[in-house]
């Protein structure tokens, strides 16, 4: 499946930045939107998943160095 | 001493009482040099003698296997060396969630061409069995360090278990007890233990090391004891008061952190109570707020007249989030770690509580949450 990726640039932002980024981004795509968040803040590598586990959405993974991909799936 | 609202116990408590009376006593009784062969050095030694007799006793060892240090860094420090010293083997293995002192002294180890092993945890932050027992059991290794109860999050180890598994393996253990003495038992097996007085109400710069014998171990260097007398004295009466007072203390303050897991997750929206909610010390409780500010947080909850600790990335020196957070894989932005102490009242916590929900809300308006 390919799907539009959204890319949200955080690098220079310090945690909890990005995820309040990625938290008000998300609502806003389509559900099955990957929105990969470039964040080079040495907290987002944990805090990214652990907010996709919270809010029920899905942690894609780490496809590059200070990159992570969500997908909305709800 | 103003208490009220210091909850920060798991990094100082407050200075027992006993401590101060005994650390007056030895400074009026105790200030000759306890080596020397005259009356008022025999007097100093006595205090000496009976400061390791009190922790020895406390901790069911021999006197002679006790260790006074100038902390429990340096303890720690002085276990790890002290062992890798005495030649049998260069593994260390430890749990990905010790104590940053241990962290540390292993990446030192790795530095010098040694090897260090850490055992992961699972989301509560307790340590994988199967992976300690595979650690411990490869050649080469010579000492396990294990710490009794995350400083962090709270949660008891399965040290009883892990220490067997040690015994089996013929790997000496080392136990971090630094959260756990003064407050809850430590179970049997271990070889090493480590401990810091300003935890259990002793007063600051003094930490505990204790070797079993016959652990092969040696002093990695040539003062591993550096401690004044008075504070020793202090340090030890502190431990058997707060041990004395343990079981009283737990069951009065283990509701109270049951209350504040219970109420934050109630009445904060979008927060992460974290660690062992059972098997958890008396008196710690650490939870993590979405889109809050870590070190904001502490600045507001100060404000309010609260003293907490944070695992946040913004709250330390090397901006890097807590290693017990994210071994455990929980959110560590907006984190507060709250523990109590024999001074903290019922009303206190409930003050803080009602004060919590509000100081949250704000911090998230701030950035538009």
């Amino acid at each position: 499946m390919t799907s539009s990726v959204e890319v949200l640039d955080c690098r220079g932002q310090r945690c909890p930045l990005p995820v309040i980024a990625l938290a008000r981004r998300l609502p806003e795509v389509p559900i099955g939107t990957v929105v990969r968040v470039l964040a080079d803040d040495p907290a987002a590598a944990n805090d990214i998943p652990a907010w996709c586990r919270m809010r029920g959405q899905e942690y894609v993974g780490a496809p590059a160095p200070h990159t992570f991909e969500v997908r909305r799936t709800q | 001493m103003e208490t009220d609202g210091y909850f920060d116990a798991a990094t100082a408590a407050p200075l027992h009482p006993v401590a101060q009376q005994a650390w007056q006593a030895a400074l009026a009784d105790g200030w000759a040099d306890p080596g020397k062969l005259y009356s008022s050095a025999r007097r100093a030694r006595q205090l000496q003698d009976a400061a390791h007799q009190a922790v020895a006793e406390c901790l069911g060892v021999r006197p002679d296997e006790v260790i006074f240090t100038a902390s429990g860094t340096s303890a720690i420090h002085a276990a790890v060396l002290g062992r890798l010293a005495a030649g049998r083997g260069h593994i260390l293995v430890h749990s990905a969630i010790e104590h940053s002192a241990l962290l540390r002294v292993a990446e030192h180890h790795v530095a010098a061409g040694g090897e260090a092993v850490s055992v992961p945890v699972d989301r509560l932050g307790r340590i994988d069995l199967d992976a300690w027992r595979a650690a411990v059991h490869q050649p080469g290794v010579a000492l396990a360090a294990l710490i009794s109860a995350s400083h962090e999050v709270g949660t008891l180890q399965p040290v009883a278990e892990a220490a067997q598994i040690c015994a089996d393996a013929g790997v000496p253990l080392l136990v971090d007890a630094a959260q756990s003495l003064g407050r809850v038992p430590v179970p049997a097996g271990w070889s090493m233990l480590v401990g810091s007085a300003r935890k259990w109400g002793g007063p600051p710069g003094v930490g505990v090391l204790v070797v079993r014998r016959p652990v092969r171990w040696s002093p990695p260097y040539p003062q591993v004891t550096n401690v004044g007398l008075p504070e020793m004295v202090a340090a030890a009466a502190a431990l058997r008061a707060a041990t004395a007072e343990a079981p009283a203390e737990a069951a009065r303050l283990s509701p109270l952190v049951d209350r504040i897991r219970t109420t934050v997750a109630a009445t904060v929206p979008e927060v992460e109570v974290v660690g062992d909610p059972v098997h958890r010390l008396p008196h710690l409780v650490t939870f993590s707020c979405l889109y809050v500010d870590g070190e904001a947080l502490l600045h507001a909850l100060d404000r309010h007249g609260f003293a907490v600790s944070s695992g946040s990335s913004c709250t330390s020196d090397t901006l890097h989030p807590s290693h017990v957070l994210v071994a455990m894989g929980v959110l560590s932005h907006g984190n507060v770690r709250v523990s109590l102490h024999r001074q903290t009242t019922e009303e206190q916590v409930d003050r803080f509580l009602t004060v919590l929900p509000g100081v949250v809300a704000d911090l998230r308006a701030e950035v538009g949450m």
